[in-house]
């Protein structure tokens, strides 16, 4: 079984799949994920998955997974880069995965969970009344 | 129709889907089936390759690519000794699982197909063929 690298970068984890998982390495991905969260005390989690060129029923509750236990442990997660084909088929397979927030790609999933922790107000100078 | 090309893959353990995915995107890939396409019945494979390996013990995959005039298609027969499906019916319903799954397998594959047949009765094993034709995503 393979593990996928988690980095830590400030409040954040990033993750990059780049393999074929099989669905014990997507378990073991989902346990050490929550296991870093304790431990660094994460506000996100950003997972890409632009190398996946298919998620199927397992890999896609991994993700929905994940996202819900991060949320209970007070991080949010965005997974960015879904392939369209991808996409196509999940809707089709009958996996909406309502709950996982998304984004095209790092850049944009980067920014949504800024926006998110630091609260708006932080990044564009704007202030509340 | 003819068969241009078969191959039979054992699948015993989760690990093995992997190769599953790997096998028949190649065949799809052979066939110049588009990424959509391509994807679809991937995806198709990997739920009946895990329900081989969860629910009847393991199985073969037996990987077809079909011929018929001008039309192009991968059929995949899914095969295993195990228990059988009592009320295929029931497990076909999207959401209905007696194990630990999303109960998706079935009537995702069934929708990301052409066509769909499962031969099964309760101690008989089962028996899931399905076709994708290209050209038709
Ligand atoms: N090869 C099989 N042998 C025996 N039972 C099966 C097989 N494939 C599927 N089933 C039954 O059909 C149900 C639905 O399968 P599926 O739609 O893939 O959902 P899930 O795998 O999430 O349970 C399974 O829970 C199982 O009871
Ligand atoms: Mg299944």
């Amino acid at each position: 079984m393979q593990r996928i690298p988690i980095l830590k970068m400030g409040p954040y984890l990033l993750v990059s799949i780049q393999v074929d998982m099989d669905d014990r390495t997507a378990m073991a991905l989902q346990d050490d994920l929550m296991e870093q969260i304790v431990r660094h005390r994460a506000r996100g989690v950003l997972i890409d998955i632009s190398a996946l060129d298919v998620v199927d029923s397992f890999i896609g509750r991994m993700l929905a997974d994940t996202a819900a236990m991060a949320r209970v442990l007070d991080a949010d997660t965005v997974v960015v880069g879904m392939q369209p084909s991808v996409a196509i088929t999940l809707v089709e397979l009958g996996l909406a995965l309502t709950g996982v927030r998304s984004a095209l790609n790092i850049e944009r999933g980067m920014d949504l969970l800024r926006s998110r922790i630091e609260g708006p107000g932080i990044a564009d100078g704007h202030h509340e009344e | 129709m003819d068969i241009t090309r078969s191959e039979v893959v054992a699948v015993r353990a989760a690990a093995e889907v992997v190769n599953v995915r790997h096998i028949v995107r190649r065949a799809a890939v052979d066939l110049a089936f588009s990424l959509v396409e391509q994807t679809k019945i991937v995806t198709a494979a990997s739920e009946l390759a895990r329900n081989m390996v969860d629910y009847g013990g393991g199985g073969d995959l037996t990987v077809e690519l079909l011929s018929d005039g001008i039309r192009k298609g991968v059929r995949l027969i899914f095969e295993d000794q195990g228990p059988g499906i009592p009320d295929i019916q029931q497990a076909l319903r999207d959401g209905f699982t007696t194990g630990k799954g999303l109960g998706l397998g079935l009537g995702g594959a069934k929708r990301l197909s052409n066509e769909f047949q499962i031969d099964s009765a309760p101690g008989r094993g089962t028996r899931i063929t399905i076709v994708r034709w290209k050209g038709s995503a």
